[in-house]
This record gives structure tokens, sequence and C-alpha cells, in this order.
């Protein structure tokens, strides 16, 4: 469905994307695996046709570059976050995006678009009515508009709390179960342990492996992943310290993250408290896509 | 939602839409964007009032009671729209593509099945049909209540008026979507066109003046200067268009007449017709190029 080839991506000297390779059959879902920095988001954009690159992306039987709208007609995208016109309807949204699909959506046909995401009854409100959560759901009407054969999702949860996290998760579940292709990019355990069937890790731009979720868990020798979310100024402070220790800590969104062994879950609490930083609030996340067994503020 | 595979998804069987399309559906959500927003608002109503203003006061410095004889304000108008709609339709095109690009929002939409090309004409066409509005609303009205207050309206004048400044206003709009493209920040490309707005509007007049005196300009290329200035072009057409005579304009406006005579609609279309054109092809070669995010 997805044919990557020797997919090269550079900003100045700097490789975002180094000589990536991969293929997605029809009804895969395959998540792309990093930290921050790592090439997930660029090697989506690639596949999109927001950025050149060197190397060839075939979306079905069209070229990415050469053959763009007919390529994005196979595409649903939802990303990270949303920057929508403020002032548009939800309803009014969902058929401007499906004109683009060549679709004029019936009233009953908007108002079902919405509910199948949870939002019924919203197709009214103002776009800066909704919150975050229902935003991203929004942004999955749109791009299930037209019932596109992929989904591409770009860090779609990296924005919601743990409840939005979980039920968005929830649903993205569901519409792998119909048989849709997924590329997605993630550095959440518990997404990629729910969603996919196969993972790429990406490091520096570069494919490093390509894994079943459960072989990943394992390379990464942690039992568990620990969301702390700190406040912005002490963020990078917080990575350095835990890096220091022997963490694989990394930043991410409002917080960062933390792969931690099982035997070492209250480590980061720790090292944070000996440098005297305050966690807001925390989130612990087991490797195995398990439901969050443990959140509070300590 | 039934289960999914390539061979099922009926997307598979539907055409890509086309480029007519997918201009009309941009366009159609930049029009409504702009018509809903303060700034169309703000000028349609600033644009009306003034007007008013203009032609009542013009009318009675020519000794009438006020509001009297439209086609002697029609002078009065010119200068108006000289000063607004340039304004206008600069800030329109400046901040279009890089609020967008600001927002996210360009980005995701290039994500759909859309070209760039689509998406910039359609953003063009939109609000150029908003600038239209506007144009139409404003001297609309002032015609109305002059028309309302018994005046003769001169509704041919009125109409060459808006059809030149709509000229105007589409050239305008082409050089505030390359300021737009080009520029990171939507507040770098408002403060860029405001910056060109003054240099058409004061500066490239006085220095005009300055090179004739200095540099003892013959009175050729004294005109053929003048055409560079789209906001001059719209004032020379709308005179020559108004009364066939650009005497008011002294020895460039005498010699323009005598030298070029009926030709002078077509030099005069031509300079327009490049400012809508070449700022745009330009726009259209960056925006292909340039990132969206």
């Amino acid at each position: 469905m997805i044919r990557i080839e020797n997919v090269t991506k550079r900003f100045g000297r700097v490789p975002a994307v180094d000589g990536v390779s991969l293929d997605v059959p029809v009804g895969e879902s395959l998540a792309l695996w990093g930290s921050n920095g790592a090439g997930k988001t660029t090697l989506l954009r690639c596949v999109l046709g927001l950025l050149p690159y060197q190397g060839h992306i075939r979306i079905g039987e069209h070229d990415a570059r050469a053959d763009g709208k007919a390529a994005r007609m196979l595409l649903g995208y939802v990303p990270q976050e949303l920057g929508f016109y403020d002032d548009l309807r939800a309803g009014e949204a969902l058929r401007f995006f499906a004109r683009l699909k060549g679709l004029r959506l019936a009233r009953s046909e908007v108002h079902a678009a919405l509910a199948n995401v949870g939002l019924d009854g919203h197709h009214a409100k103002r776009i800066r009515e909704l919150s975050g959560g229902m935003k991203q759901r929004l942004a999955l009407a749109i791009a299930l508009v037209g019932d596109p054969p992929v989904l591409i999702l770009d860090e779609v949860t990296a924005s919601l709390d743990a409840c939005g996290r979980g039920e968005f998760v929830a649903m993205l579940a569901r519409l792998r179960g119909q048989g849709r292709t997924m590329l997605f990019a993630s550095h959440r355990l518990d997404e990629v342990t729910a969603l996919a069937t196969r993972v790429v890790m990406l490091e520096r731009g570069k494919a490093i492996a390509d894994l079943p979720p459960a072989d990943m868990t394992r390379r990464l020798g942690a039992g568990s992943e620990l969301h702390l979310l700190l406040d912005a100024a002490v963020r990078a402070q917080a990575v350095a310290l835990l890096r220091e220790r022997g963490f694989e800590a990394r930043l991410n969104g409002r917080g960062i993250l933390v792969p931690v062994p099982e035997s070492q879950k209250a480590g980061p609490f720790r090292v944070l408290a000996e440098a005297r930083i305050t966690i807001a609030d925390f989130d612990l996340v087991p490797a195995d896509g398990g439901h969050t067994h443990s959140e509070g503020t300590p | 939602m039934t289960t999914l595979t390539l061979t099922t998804s009926p997307i598979l069987t539907r055409p890509v839409p086309g480029a007519l399309a997918n201009i009309a559906a941009v366009a159609g959500r930049e029009l409504r964007d702009a018509l809903r927003s303060r700034w169309f608002i703000l000028y349609t109503l600033a644009f009306t009032a003034l007007g008013l203003g203009v032609s009542y006061v013009s009318a009675a410095s020519s000794g009438g009671a006020g509001l009297s004889n439209f086609g002697r304000t029609t002078a009065g108008l010119i200068n108006l729209v000289l000063l607004v709609v340039p304004l206008m339709a600069l800030s329109a095109g400046a901040s279009s593509v890089a609020s967008d690009r600001e927002r996210g929002m360009l980005a995701y939409l290039l994500a759909q099945p859309v070209s760039r090309l689509e998406v910039l004409l359609g953003k063009y066409v939109g609000l150029a049909g908003a600038l239209l509005a506007c144009l139409t609303l404003g001297l609309g009205l002032c015609t109305a209540i002059l028309a309302w207050k018994g005046q003769d309206t001169g509704v041919a004048a009125v109409l060459t008026l808006a059809g030149l400044a709509f000229t105007l206003a589409l050239g305008m709009l082409s050089v505030g979507m390359l300021v737009s493209v080009l520029a990171r920040r939507a507040s770098v490309a408002v403060g860029t066109v405001i910056f060109i707005w003054l240099v058409f509007v004061f500066v490239s007049d006085l220095a005009l003046m300055a090179g004739t005196i200095a540099l003892r300009l013959p009175i050729d290329q004294l005109f053929l200067l003048s055409l560079l200035n789209p906001l001059q072009v719209f004032k020379m057409w709308s005179l020559h268009a108004g009364d066939a005579s650009l005497d008011v304009l002294g020895p460039a406006g005498l010699y323009a007449m005598e030298e070029y005579g009926p030709r002078l609609h077509l030099i005069f279309a031509a300079c327009l017709s490049a400012w809508i054109v070449l700022p745009l092809t330009l726009a259209a070669a960056v925006f292909a190029r340039r990132s969206p995010l």
C-alpha cells in the first residue's frame, strides 16, 4: 500500500531522514518509533508531499511526488495538533475538506461522520469552542471522509490528557480492526502496542530496526514508561539530569518520557527531587500496552 | 462503517477532483472567511463613509450645497480609491498564506488532494471576490445615497471607477500574495506591504518629482517612469476614461495624450495587467518550492 524507497530528507547539511526504506502492506499498522528528532514526522511529511525528498514514495499505484493529488486521495491525515480556522463550524470544516476529495456531503452525512467519532450534536460549534480532544476527533472525522484506505497519524495523542488519549487510541484501534492501513508516528509505548502490528525504530533519521511491538519492548529493556508533566522551564534540565543518571529520558510535548525497568520505577522521582524539580503530574504506562495502572500527583 | 481493503475502498473509484473544483472550493471558503472578518466590515464601512464625505466636500467646495454632481465628485473618489483600495488589497493578500502557515493550517490543507497552485489561485479568487464585494458595497451605497438625495449619480462613471478600482485591487492583491508567500510570519508580511503601500502612495511620487528636477528628465521618460507605479496608472486611466483629457496631470499628461491618443487605454490596461499577472506568477513559482511549514 505504501512503499518508501531509500528516502532521504536533509535540512541544510543535516539529514533528518537518511536512506529509509520500508513497505506497508494493505491492512498493516506500522508505527514509526523514536525520540524527538528521530525523523518520524519528517518521514510522514515526505509521504504527504509536504516536503521535497530524495528517493521514491508510492502510495497504492501512485508516485507521491509526480502524482501527488491522486496519491493523497488515498490518505486520511491527522496531525499532532490541528490549526484549523477558528471561526469555522465543525460541520463546515467537514464539508470543506470533503469537497477537496470531490464529495458533497448532505446534512445527514455530516451528522453521521461526526457521530462516528463521538462528536454528535457538535456540527454547529465553532472550532475555537472545541477542546483539544474534540479537535482531534474532528481531524479524524475529516481524515475518514471518503473512506480512504490509509490513515497517516502524526503523534495524534501528544496534546491530549490521559483520558482523552485512551478514548482516542480506542477509536483508532477500532479503525485498525476494520482493515485500514495505518502509518503512524509515536513515542508512546502504550499507543504502539495497542495499535501497531509492526514497528520501525528510527534514530537520527535512520531505520535501525523493523520488528513486532512485543520485540520492541524487549529491545528497549524497559518494563514501563514514565510520563512526567513538568514546567516548561525545567524540562530540558530534567532530561539532562536523568540522562546523567542513566535514564533514556526525552522531551515530549508538555513533559518528558522516561522508559524505566520494573525495579527502578521510583528512580526518576528521586533524581528530580534531589534537584528540587517539581513534578506536576505523572502517568506510568506498562510496556505491554495495558491500561494505565498508576497516575497521580506525587 | 464497513471493513476496508485496498480493493474495496470507495475512494478508488472516485476521480481525483479537477483543478477548477478545488480552486472553487478554496475560493468559496476564503470568500466566506473574508466576508465574516473584521477587516472586511471595517474597510467597507470606512470606504463608504469616506466616499460620502469626499462626495459632500467636493460638491460643497465647488459652490454647490453639497452632495451634488457625481461627475465632479468622481475626481475626489479617485483619490480615495488610490489611498484605501491598495492598502485593503495588499493587507488581504499579505495575511492570506503567511497566517495559514503560521497556524499550521497550510500544511494541513496541502496534505489533502489539492495542488499548491490550486490553493494559491483559490485564495486569490476568494479574496478578489471579497474585495469586489467591498468595492461594490462601498461605491454602491455611496451612489444610492446620492441618488436618494436627488443628485445626478452618473451610473456609467461609477461603474467605470468601480471597474478600474477592482483592476487596481487585483494588482495589489497579487503583490500582497507574493509578499505573503515569501514571508515567514504574517506580521512581517503585513509590515512589508504597509511599506510597499507607502512607497506607491507617497515615496514614488516624491522620487519622481525629485528625479525630474535633479536629472532633468525629458517628458517621455517621466511618463514612462510614472507607468511603473500602478497607482499612477490607475489615476491616469480613471481620468482618461472620465473625460478623455489628461491635461490636469500637467505636461506629462498632455504629452501622453498627444503621443499615444486612443492607444492610452491599451497601455494602461497592459500596465495594470502586468501588475496582476507578474507578481501572481512569481508567487506561484515561489509557493511551489517553499515549505508550507
